[in-house]
């Protein structure tokens, strides 16, 4: 639904230049949802606001349902801009209309009559659940309305692709959770592809199935969770499951173990201990139900040195677990 | 002076000061207005050296003290209404005076609409008539009029310099009947009525303000 490949933007200024996007390549799957992480500065708003030209990219390509965003006219650009909605941090709404005028906006510039937009901003209001307070102002709303009223207007014109710029990070956790279902929902039954950045490690955790992490403009890793998960070395598996045990024991060879996908709920550390008759010890870990996968990760201690445990070790390295 | 003359003359002034301002006022509204969203619309991309002219025109006319205006655009206001005395004379330097005034409130209550409000008009394919009609301007419209009250009050004070080319008003008469004939009563009364005046736009502008603010 989304191809972007080898895409480019660099600032100019008098201070000199930065490369926020520094050649970045991503495909998200029709009906996907696709996680971008990364810290502060590291380049995925600007690469989210590429994908709607919001941000012209100085080199590359960015086609959106197998159209070339780069190379539209305005006018194109405009019409194509329907067929993509867009929510944001501080939910940008409109301070001098009611939630039912925020709604409608996005169908004048659509175009619709006016007589339809009545009955599609009640139907979308039901749709986020919002029914009731159609008539209240965003100054009025709590930070969850707002960003409810962000996801109806961004879904007025019926688009195919929804682009979340950090949707939740000026909610609180519980307010978080209730945002996320509500774009897993729309995700499952309008099939809506979902592209968003976040640095909240919650919101990849809970309802995407793809993710990158992002860094200095690059994507350090990229792929749908379950996959990345289970590479040697992921920073997303780390990220998502923080060991916090010891890295080394005496006597005890330390290692981190990750499984993802139907292998998480099967008994390896069990039948590790059986298998090499070693008591092995959990120092750290947890298992968790992703939006992706179930997944979990453990940091556990064999006892004895490397040399002793090659075989416990080797059988951890081909099922795939060792991290 | 009896009373009832005072009373007259105030009537008289307080008309003349309403009809001068409240012209002036509605053309620098509209003027103002324009002038503002464009200085806005050019300050980024191709037409940066539009919002600079016009940047330099809009300081001269705001750096220019009003007595000297009135008298620069005596020429012009000839052109313009055929006579350079009288109230409808002094309409042209009072509009030409606050126009640049008002543009830069304009422009400063069109910068404080966010970002990310334009930007997500943008992003939901909004025509560039659609962001300054319905966001731009109706966002701002809170911090217009309360720009216009203060551009109306500006108006009262300039408008005192009219009586230069004879176009009367509230503030000539203190000038001519309190102040060079020292006829305490009228500069009192006139100083009265100004003030009831000025409260009075105040109080309306925040009033409106206060309708039309949802923030």
């Amino acid at each position: 639904m989304i191809e972007i490949s080898g895409l480019r933007k660099t600032y100019r200024s008098r201070k000199g230049s930065v490369t926020a996007v520094d050649g970045v390549d991503l495909h998200v799957g029709e009906g996907a949802v696709f996680g971008v992480l990364g810290q502060s500065g590291a380049g995925k708003s600007t690469l989210l606001r590429c994908v709607n030209m919001l941000e012209r990219p100085d080199a590359g390509t960015v086609r959106v349902g197998g159209q070339e965003m780069t190379s539209l006219r305005r006018k194109q650009l405009r019409i194509a801009r329907h067929g993509i909605g867009m929510i944001h941090q501080h939910f940008a709404l409109l301070s001098s209309r009611t939630v039912a005028g925020n709604v409608a906006f996005a169908l004048e510039v659509t175009g619709a009559p006016r007589a339809e937009r009545k009955a599609r901003v009640a139907e979308l209001l039901e749709l986020v659940g919002l029914t009731g307070r159609a008539d209240a102002y965003p100054a009025q709303l709590s930070g969850g309305q707002k960003q409810r009223v962000g996801i109806a207007r961004a879904l007025a014109a019926r688009p195919k692709v929804l682009l979340s710029d950090e949707a939740t990070s000026a909610l609180d956790p519980e307010t978080t959770d209730s945002i996320l279902r509500l774009l897993l929902d729309l995700n499952r039954r309008l099939g809506l592809t979902i592209l968003l950045i976040t640095h909240e490690m919650t919101v990849v955790k809970r309802i995407c199935t793809s993710a990158a992490v992002m860094r200095d403009g690059r994507f350090v890793e990229s792929g749908a969770i379950a996959d990345l998960l289970r590479a040697p070395g992921s920073e997303l598996a780390r990220d998502l499951f923080p060991l916090d045990g010891p890295t080394a024991v005496d006597g005890a060879t330390v290692v981190d173990v990750t499984v993802s996908g139907p292998e998480a709920d099967e008994p390896i550390i069990a039948e590790l201990a059986r298998r090499f008759a070693a008591d092995v010890r959990i120092l750290g870990g947890s298992v968790e139900t992703l939006a992706a996968t179930r997944a979990g990760r453990w940091r556990i201690a064999l006892p004895g040195g490397a040399e002793d445990n090659r075989e416990a070790l080797e059988f951890l390295r081909e099922r795939g677990v060792l991290s | 002076m009896t009373w009832s003359e005072v009373f007259e003359l105030l009537t008289g002034g307080l008309r003349e000061t309403a009809w001068m301002v409240g012209v002036s006022a509605l053309l620098t509204a509209v003027g103002g207005l324009l002038l503002g969203v464009l200085l806005v619309l050019t300050d980024k991309g191709r037409l940066r050296p539009v919002n600079v002219v016009l940047g330099a025109i809009v300081n001269v006319g705001r750096s220019l003290p009003f007595i000297i205006l009135l008298v620069a655009v005596i020429p012009f206001t000839r052109a313009i209404v055929g006579t350079t005395i009288g109230t409808d004379a002094a309409i042209v330097p009072l509009t030409i005076g606050a126009i640049p005034f008002f543009a830069r409130i304009v422009e400063s209550a069109l910068r404080e609409v966010p970002p990310d409000v334009v930007a997500a008009a943008t992003a939901m394919g909004a025509t560039r008539r659609q962001i300054v009609g319905k966001v731009l301007l109706r966002e701002a419209l809170p911090g217009l009029v309360a720009g216009l009250t203060i551009t109306v009050i500006a108006l009262v004070g300039y408008s005192a310099m009219a009586g230069v080319v004879g176009g009367g008003g509230l503030g000539d008469l203190a000038i001519r009947y309190g102040y060079q004939r020292f006829e305490t009563e009228v500069m009192i009364a006139t100083v009265i009525a100004l003030v009831v005046f000025v409260q009075l736009v105040q109080m309306v502008g925040d009033l409106l303000v206060r309708r039309l603010s949802h923030r």
